[in-house]
């Protein structure tokens, strides 16, 4: 349900330079309308300055923006006047919260009555009742991020954009802020953009995940495809860990591929297309066997190190040729008495593997 | 009774110090106010009711308050280029404010009487460019008195003023610009109101230098444009009227503690964070 028109934008070879640093190459993807994306990467991935050039902050070197097809790429911030949400919040210290609030509102030139009832709206939908007439200094972190939000969706801006918003916050309340800015966007359908360094939060808030290395767009997925078929490395690693296998003899059959790690034969059913001189299982994927399985692939390793951490176990161990596996287990599954330097095998099912 | 560090022992050398060369001679003159020529308030009376004195301190709060007045508004705009233009433009600031502020009040006095007075270079080159015939009087009056007490004060209003500025959060003026606001309007509704702490902290620190004013009034008013602190010296050093010279001093350290306490508490509750 669209209560407001959401915008689609579209970024076609976008690049930004300083001097002769490159912070961005060649970026190009379209944001669908009401779909929230994430922009996720390091520090100093270019993520941020993509953002900054949406939000027309920042003009881009090269490449163009569009904005429901028609072209802004020169369109200054004003004009565009997408929700912007900072991070540190910087709401205007010198107003209250309602003031904070009214002011895009003022900007537009609506009527007083409809300023008060909108402010009254937004107040009441991020839950800040009774807190209307203070100053952002007199209210808690997350309070100050509820009027930031509150402040950016005032006007239904075509897009909202969300630099690490959350970044100041604590564990606890960034869960909570998290489920807020979950439940905004599913009621006000409009288009998030967010940035984070935090491939949790990441994947948990967002219906696509950009992530970027070296001002380089990595891959654009949804997180559960950014997350079991990564397009590189990069991706496979920066989302959570992974086991790399370097494979040699790798041919392709009809319904796959088959290969071989440490004289072993693997196949694979999955995630095929990539360059093919490594597989990468995701560690939650892989089980510890006494004895070699029925199906699926299988490996021989030696278990260096047990930690328990209650409801799971997480395990290293290395192969013969010296690769270096991690794993992590539901306790109840493992096998009984395991111990440092046993020989054991890992195994994981044909299809939960991705060639890098 | 609340434990002292001992490092604040340190101080008490200024203390000693302001005790002796500020608190002692003030008691004095505050002897003299009431003892000279004889006991009594009789000379707060004159002060106050005298009409030359009257004139006096009535235009000395109005030379103070048009000197204030300008010298924030001059700084505002330097201050705001040298806090957020470019390189070069900072670096020019930045010398125009320091320059001066190295140079003695006496000889900057001095300097202005060269460039203002009525033989002076801007009339000369004014009538032999045919722009005037006559020369005009810029000096031995009240515009004098400003043009020399702004110069003088621009920097004492810029340090304030670029500290405040300088707090200024880029993203809060982004933010404002993102939801549509002109530059005008980020202007006028966020920065300046942001800054507001700082432009009063400046008025104060301006307004209460300016009432204190002695060698700039002299020298570029030539007499005819006597302020509080010169008159203080004419009654002391030039007519035998210590006792006078001294209440007017009262007087004018009360005014200026006054408007302290009163601007401090219009400054406090609405500082910046």
């Amino acid at each position: 349900m669209l209560k407001i028109s959401a915008a689609e934008i579209g970024a076609e070879g976008i690049g930004k330079s300083y001097g002769s640093f490159a912070a961005l190459t060649d970026v190009s993807l379209t944001i669908a309308p009401g779909e929230f994306l994430t922009l996720l990467g390091p520090s100093g991935s270019g993520k941020t300055t993509f953002l900054m050039i949406l939000a027309g902050f920042e003009a881009a070197t090269t490449g163009r923006l569009t904005l429901n097809g028609a072209d802004m790429t020169a369109t200054p911030a004003e004009t565009r006047a997408f929700g912007m949400v900072f991070q540190g919040y910087a709401l205007f210290p010198h107003m209250t919260v309602e003031q904070n609030i009214a002011f895009p509102l003022k900007v537009q030139g609506r009527s007083d009555g409809d300023i008060k009832r909108r402010v009254a709206e937004m107040i009441e939908m991020v839950g800040l009742g009774g807190h209307g007439h203070k100053r952002p200094s007199g209210l808690s972190g997350g309070q100050q991020q509820r009027v930031a939000l509150a402040r950016a969706l005032a006007y239904d801006p075509p897009v909202l954009l969300l630099d690490e918003p959350f970044s100041a916050l604590d564990k606890n309340l960034r869960g909570q802020m998290q489920d807020e800015v979950r439940r905004l966007h599913r009621e006000i359908g409009t288009t998030f953009v967010f940035v984070t360094h935090d491939q949790s939060e990441a994947l948990a808030l967002s219906s696509r995940v950009a992530i970027f290395n070296h001002g380089v767009l990595e891959q654009i997925a949804a997180p559960k495809d950014a997350y079991e078929c990564p397009a590189n490395r990069f991706v496979a690693e920066f989302l959570g860990d992974i086991n790399i296998l370097p494979l040699t003899d790798v041919s392709s059959r009809h319904d796959g591929a088959q290969a071989s790690f440490e004289g072993q034969n693997l196949q694979m059913t999955s995630g095929l297309g990539g360059p093919s001189g490594t597989l990468a299982v995701r560690p939650e994927y892989m089980s510890l066997c006494l004895t070699p399985p029925q199906t699926g692939n299988a490996i021989k390793a030696v278990l260096r190190d047990l930690t328990y951490l209650g409801a799971e176990t997480q395990l290293s161990l290395t192969t013969p040729g010296g690769v270096s596996l991690r794993l992590s287990s539901p306790t109840a599954t493992l096998p009984q008495g395991l111990a440092s330097g046993m020989t054991v095998w890992v195994a994981w099912p044909a299809d939960r593997g991705t060639f890098l | 009774m609340p434990a002292v560090p001992r490092s604040a022992l340190l101080l008490l050398p200024l203390l000693g110090f302001m005790v002796l060369t500020y608190l002692v001679p003030f008691l004095g003159i505050l002897r003299w106010s009431v003892t000279l020529p004889e006991p009594g308030f009789g000379q707060y009376q004159t002060a106050l009711t005298d009409p030359l004195v009257l004139a006096v301190f009535l235009r000395t709060f109005r030379t103070c308050a048009v000197v204030t007045l300008v010298t924030v508004v001059a700084s505002y705009m330097i201050t705001l280029l040298w806090v957020r233009g470019t390189p070069m433009q900072r670096l020019v600031v930045e010398f125009c404010i320091l320059i001066p502020f190295w140079i003695s009040v006496l000889t900057r006095a001095f300097g202005w009487l060269a460039l203002l007075s009525t033989k002076g270079i801007i009339n000369t080159w004014l009538q032999t460019t045919g722009i005037l015939s006559e020369p005009l009087t810029m000096v031995r009056n009240e515009f004098g008195v400003i043009v020399g007490m702004v110069h003088f004060l621009i920097p004492f209003a810029a340090f304030p003023l670029a500290s405040a500025m300088r707090t200024v959060d880029e993203r809060v003026l982004l933010a404002a610009r993102g939801m549509g606001a002109s530059r005008a309007r980020v202007f006028t509704q966020v920065f300046v109101p942001m800054t507001a702490p700082g432009v009063l902290g400046a008025a104060l620190v301006v307004f209460v230098f300016a009432l204190g004013f002695f060698v700039t009034p002299a020298i570029l008013g030539g007499g005819r444009s006597v302020m509080a602190a010169e008159l203080v010296y004419l009654r002391i050093f030039q007519s035998p009227n210590w006792g006078l010279g001294a209440a007017i001093s009262v007087i004018l350290m009360l005014g200026v503690g006054g408007l302290l306490a009163l601007l401090m508490r219009q400054v406090r509750p609405a500082g910046t964070r």
